[in-house]
């Protein structure tokens, strides 16, 4: 009796979650009360793995933070669209040359004025090779810039104090697009004096600003409030932000079910089973920009031409996305139907060839048997991974339906550490299909072709290369407006799908929990929360 | 004595150079390079790459990397962190934090362990042995993660008598749960020891010679018996002190406690060898004075032990 009723109420909150997770994705039922407009939202993070320079930061542990006290020429609102935040204007004619106008009065949060100089400066210093930015590479398309030698960006020219210009070495259509991510945000003149001091205790331009020079406690928590020298669309609805670094996510869901903390963006793996029960209304579940992938090398024996493409195409029907993404994911994985993201701009699951991503035994086998025929199948298929990132459940999930469906010998092969799987396929010495994820940079279907897929592109660890694709994508980058550019890259993908250079498994969704009294908490398309809407009380 | 005491810190000194050179080439040799995962998924520019190796000396080879890190250690520079942190600081921060948890910890299970395991031990076979047995049996068998996650969830979200979380700067009132989990199981192992000890002891001529004197037991339970058996324990006590000092990184994990087993398990996973290096040599000294010290409150304890030259 007990056990039954037990059995109905589990269901009945399994129920509740699931109406919560569709219906109410934002997490956001109306403010029962006023909200307090000077509450301190307290969110988890990470110790920032570098200092806090834009150029330098590339991990989300430090982009939360420098997110937030910096503001860029746009920013990207919910959707992914990007917004005018320092800009006025941005305007070209022919795709390689952008006008920027910023806006005029503008300060950073200790008063020092904002102009056309803060961002040529800090890109200048941004690219220099000897200042060694973990993000230089973004301003691999401007004029100038060199991966050899100390070279300053001759494409950048200062017109007056609220106007420059960039000139690129190619056109590209989504330029624009790229100018909310961290590497492109103004630096204060006080930053080039000592930027060790800098990154310590950072001055932006942002929405919230570091609670006094001492803000950063290592390893401890970051303390932010509300810049009053900010006026652009990212005005905040709260007080500041507290943001705690946790070694471990288990502790921060803790935390949360304690009411210790307002906002955790993503709920541990210990807690799939539990946490729709757990939280109730209270989980936001959305897709986010990130996509999870095994890359076969072409240099893998029986992956090249023609006997390569048949397997690739077999293996890829073999996997079953629908079951692993709900039994391992526990739902929060949705399965693939393309390159990118659902949460893009121009994203669609029709694309021709998709159905290469679906789950057909049958049809798996008879292109493995027609790979069979042009070259005899020998060893084992292995998927390699970091067995320090939680990624083994999965990869034994799609080994095994390889192994049923196939019935050839597939396995995972894990190394310790991230550091050593990414040596590994960084100088090729890898033998086997690799794990691969990508998240995107800034919203747009290109930042998921071009660096992964593209010849020779910087992340083209499979060195796929396919002059077809190439032209597609530069065509795309030369197109006048968003639609035409992104019907060319959708083009573009319909050969990855023929070709899988890669074979995209699903889409990592954002799967983050919400305190009591917290409203308003709606993920951005980069899975971090739009802190500066959240209210509380 | 002071010339023991002398001899002892000489010979302190190989096992400090042996043990950082190992450690260090340990490091070293670490599969994976440090900098290529710091660009994450992306492959990083070769020429950026080249610039922050040879920052952190890494583009050379080991052996001048090692006598790089050990000029800086005698100036008292201890190198960077990879976020631009220098060491020492990052030592002087968490090592207070830890000894905290270690100074509370080791008093709970000195406390209740010595009193548990005295009054168990005088009361041989009754229900209160019994059952104390059984609870330290329970203990010792469970794993310190289960402990921690237990009293986590039931004092921290069900109850809510304890904050969850360790909150910053880490103060007294916050570290009682992770001290109590920290030092349960020391406990039950304590009050094995001094209950099994007492036990020994009670049975001994001397302690029948007491009562025959006519002493009271509130006069020879203390001096006679528990003195005399409290050598084991505080073998035992010395010797967890020093692991507690060392930092748990499980605990502090679960806890979220910003000492020593935190920052050194993220610095052994990012690869940064200054900072692991420096963490593991400052825990060699602490063992090194720690054991020294053990050895000298032996003769406090028992003078049969005494250091005469």
């Amino acid at each position: 009796m007990n056990i039954t009723r037990l059995g109905v109420t589990a269901i009945t909150l399994a129920a509740v979650g699931a109406l919560a997770l569709s219906g109410c994705a934002g997490g956001a039922s109306a403010p029962a009360s006023t909200p307090n407009p000077g509450a301190i939202i307290s969110t988890n993070g990470s110790e920032p793995q570098n200092p806090l320079i834009p150029t330098a930061t590339t991990e989300t542990g430090g982009g939360k933070i420098v997110n937030s006290i910096f503001a860029g020429l746009v920013y990207y609102d919910a959707e992914g669209a990007a917004v005018n935040d320092v800009a006025a204007a941005i305007t070209t004619d022919d795709n390689t040359t952008y006008t920027i106008k910023i806006k005029p009065g503008l300060s950073f949060s200790d008063g020092q004025v904002l102009t056309s100089n803060s961002f040529v400066d800090a890109w200048q210093y941004g690219a220099l090779l000897s200042n060694a930015q973990l993000g230089s590479s973004f301003f691999s398309d401007i004029a100038g810039y060199s991966v050899e030698q100390d070279s300053p960006l001759t494409g950048l020219t200062v017109v007056d104090d609220t106007t420059f210009t960039v000139a690129l070495t190619a056109p590209l259509a989504d330029f624009p697009q790229r100018l909310g991510y961290a590497a492109f945000y103004p630096l204060p003149a006080s930053a080039f004096a000592d930027m060790a001091a800098f990154g310590e205790s950072p001055i932006g331009n942002g929405p919230y600003m570091l609670d006094g020079p001492k803000a950063w406690k290592h390893n401890e928590k970051i303390d932010l409030v509300v810049n009053p020298a900010y006026d652009g669309g990212r005005k905040p609805k709260n007080g500041g932000l507290s943001i705690t670094f946790y070694a471990n996510q288990g502790a921060a869901y803790s935390d949360l079910l304690a009411n210790n903390l307002d906002v955790l963006d993503s709920i541990p793996d210990s807690a799939y089973g539990t946490y729709e029960s757990d939280l109730g209304d209270r989980v936001v579940n959305q897709p986010a920009a990130i996509l999870q992938a095994v890359t076969i090398p072409a240099r893998l024996p029986h992956f090249s031409g023609e006997e390569g493409a048949l397997r690739r195409r077999a293996l890829s029907m073999a996997i079953n996305r629908e079951e692993i993404t709900k039994i391992i994911f526990s739902g929060t994985r949705t399965p693939a139907s393309d390159f990118t993201s659902p949460v893009l701009d121009g994203w669609s699951d029709t694309l021709r060839g998709a159905d290469v991503l679906e789950f057909d035994a049958k049809a798996a086998r008879k292109l493995w048997a027609r790979a069979d025929a042009i070259s005899p199948w020998t060893g084992s298929f292995q998927i390699a991974y970091n067995a320090d990132g939680g990624h083994q459940g999965w990869v034994d999930a799609a080994s095994n339906s390889i192994k049923n469906t196939l019935g050839i010998d597939a396995s995972g092969a894990p190394t310790p550490t991230f550091a050593q799987a990414r040596t590994a396929i960084a100088d090729r010495s890898i033998q086997t299909a690799f794990r691969s994820g990508w998240q995107a940079d800034y919203p747009s279907l290109y930042n998921f072709l071009q660096p992964s897929y593209a010849t020779r592109a910087g992340s083209n660890d499979g060195e796929y290369s396919n002059p077809e694709f190439d032209s597609l994508l530069a065509r795309g980058s030369a197109e006048g407006d968003l639609a035409a550019a992104n019907s060319d890259f959708q083009k573009a993908q319909e050969i990855l799908l023929q070709d899988l250079p890669a074979i995209p498994l699903w889409y990592a969704n954002v799967t983050g929990g919400v305190g009591l009294d917290v409203h308003g908490v709606v993920f951005g398309w980069d899975s971090v929360p739009l802190f500066t809407e959240i209210t509380k009380g | 004595m002071t010339g023991y005491i002398f001899r002892r810190i000489l010979q302190a000194i190989p096992v400090f150079l042996g043990t950082t050179f190992l450690i260090y080439f340990m490091v070293f040799a670490m599969p994976g390079d440090p900098i290529v995962a710091l660009f994450g998924d992306k492959t990083p520019n070769p020429a950026v790459v080249a610039q922050l190796r040879a920052q952190y000396h890494l583009d050379q080879p080991f052996i001048v990397q090692y006598f790089i890190y050990l000029g800086g250690i005698f100036r008292g520079d201890f190198g960077l962190s990879f976020s631009g942190e220098p060491v020492t600081a990052i030592l002087a921060r968490t090592f207070p934090v830890t000894a905290r948890l270690a100074i509370l910890a080791l008093l709970f299970e000195t406390f209740f362990g010595i009193l548990v395991g005295l009054i168990s031990g005088l009361r041989k076979g009754k229900l209160f042995d019994a059952s104390s047995l059984a609870v330290s049996l329970i203990l010792i068998s469970l794993p310190i993660f289960v402990i921690a996650f237990v009293a986590q969830y039931v004092f921290g979200v069900w109850l809510g008598w304890a904050r969850t979380t360790v909150s910053s700067g880490a103060p007294l009132q916050d570290l009682i749960l992770p001290a109590l989990v920290l030092a349960s199981v020391s406990f039950a192992q304590i009050m094995r020891l001094t209950r099994a000890s007492v036990i020994e002891t009670s049975g001994l001529d001397f302690v029948r010679t007491a009562y025959s004197k006519g002493l009271s037991s509130r006069r020879v339970i203390p001096v006679h018996i528990l003195r005399n058996s409290l050598i084991p324990v505080v073998t035992y006590l010395a010797t967890d002190f020093g692991v507690l000092l060392v930092g748990a990184t499980i605990t502090e994990g679960i806890f979220n406690v910003p000492g020593v087993g935190n920052t050194l398990y993220q610095a052994i996973i990012r690869g940064e060898g200054p900072t692991v290096v420096s963490f593991v040599t400052v825990m060699v000294l602490i063992y090194l004075v720690v054991n020294i010290l053990v050895d000298l409150f032996y003769g406090l304890l028992d003078p049969r032990i005494r250091y005469v030259k």
